[in-house]
């Protein structure tokens, strides 16, 4: 086995591109689902009984099935009903549908999570709703679900690795091309495997850092 | 669609639980040990087993499993891809189960085995009676939605060229033209796979009710 480094030198600038493409797209995903499953979420608790119902089917069939299966849907069954999307699109589209399914779940384990007193106090001195959302549920819920949140988005990261399948220009379809190219793919993957393990343990590095920063908001969950 | 294309893709869905329910199985085996290295008092042991954790809960699985697919050949060993899938997603779901396990085993209550320990029990009898049964009871959920996990990204391995259900349907997709149905059934047949195993893990939480009061 010849480890061939001077291929990666050569092709450090496609590889870097390649990798900004993984990143742009894990953190508009995970944002974007952060946002929509938020939205979900609060419809589903604060809304209407039918929304509820509504909601639940649509994030049960996300929940219950193959990522790799929803983008094919996606890339290759949506020009049949006029959604035409170069892959880009598509896997930016599929991320963000799949990860508001996840998320929304999270949030709604985090509005349950909130003790009722807590709200109740804060009716108690006064005040509103928006400030007890702003400056009781939201920081307590912060804190709770920031862990699950973490793992999620790491999820959201190697989740984008399968983007390549439907040839988004990822960093894992780079590696694979390099490796066509040159019948190098067990260094080619080795290396691409460290390169998202890094990003990984950096991404859980920062979750830890804002744990131990926001845990003034910590309460006992009893 | 046609009812024929439709069992063709029944027929894949068997490969694809057949896949999972071996990987899930092995990983288990491999996760206890995992998952004592992890605990062990030996600091190597430790060490080994943390790396070998976040390695495999730290990369996507699709890259392991090329990775996998390619460095086996390369060292001696020619094995068809259902085994190079096999070996790549047993490796996996041992990372998470070990991980798992860990939880369960440290959420035993110090309290039990301390009275264990004070009624005379043996190491090996305490882990038996009180640590084991109480870790299972613990962490069955959290096994049950890693198998289910496990079975969705059984759908991986059709890049290692594995003919399981997603592989299935996008061959069909490309040869009849028709994704949109094809890939709905696939995910149709996905879903029912799963509902079916998150009622049999109620029900085996529902039998593991011991010692609760």
């Amino acid at each position: 086995m010849t480890f061939d480094l001077d291929l990666i030198v050569l092709y450090l600038p496609d590889i870097v591109r390649a990798l900004g493409v993984t990143i742009l797209l894990w953190l508009a995903g995970s944002a974007l689902g952060l946002l929509v499953g938020f939205l979900i979420a609060v419809a589903r608790r604060y809304g209407p009984r039918w929304l509820d119902w509504a909601l639940l089917a649509p994030v049960e069939l996300i929940r219950g099935t193959p990522f790799l299966v929803q983008i094919f849907l996606l890339y290759y069954g949506g020009p049949f009903i006029g959604l035409s999307l170069d892959s880009i699109t598509a896997g930016l589209l599929g991320l963000t549908i799949y990860g508001a399914a996840y998320y929304s779940e999270l949030w709604r384990s985090g509005f349950v999570a909130i003790p009722k007193g807590h709200v109740e106090a804060a009716q108690c001195v006064g005040l509103n709703r928006t400030q007890t959302l702003r400056r009781i549920i939201l920081p307590e819920m912060t804190m709770l679900l920031l862990p699950s949140m973490v793992n999620m988005t790491i999820l959201m990261l190697k989740e984008t690795a399968i983007l390549s399948i439907i040839s988004v220009p990822e960093l894992t379809l780079a590696v694979s091309a390099l490796g066509t190219k040159y019948y190098a793919f067990v260094e080619g993957f080795a290396i691409l495997a460290l390169v998202y393990w890094a990003l990984v343990e950096a991404c859980s590095a920062l979750g830890r850092y804002a744990e131990s920063r926001l845990s003034k908001y910590r309460f006992a969950v009893s | 669609m046609s009812w024929k294309l439709f069992w063709l893709l029944v027929e894949a869905a068997r490969l694809t639980i057949l896949l999972s329910v071996i990987s899930v199985s092995i990983g288990f085996l491999l996760s206890s040990l995992v998952c004592a290295a992890v605990m062990s008092t030996h600091r190597s042991a430790r060490i080994a087993g943390k790396l070998f954790v976040s390695f495999f809960r730290g990369t996507p699985l699709l890259v392991q499993l090329l990775l996998i697919y390619y460095l086996l050949p390369q060292i001696g060993l020619n094995v068809p891809s259902e085994v190079a899938a096999i070996v790549g997603m047993s490796l996996c779901t041992a990372a998470y189960q070990a991980e798992i396990l860990r939880g369960g085993f440290s959420s035993v209550p110090r309290g039990l085995i301390e009275a264990a320990n004070m009624c005379g029990f043996s190491k090996f009898a305490i882990f038996r009676r009180i640590r084991l049964p109480i870790a299972v009871q613990l962490t069955i959920p959290a096994l049950i939605s890693e198998a289910i996990m496990m079975l969705k990204s059984s759908s991986l391995v059709s890049v290692v060229g594995v003919v399981e259900l997603s592989r299935m349907a996008q061959d069909l997709a490309a040869s009849t033209y028709r994704p949109l149905e094809l890939f709905a059934a696939a995910g149709l047949i996905y879903l029912i796979i799963n509902l079916v195993v998150a009622g049999f893990g109620l029900q085996l939480e529902k039998r593991m009710q011991w010692g609760r009061t």
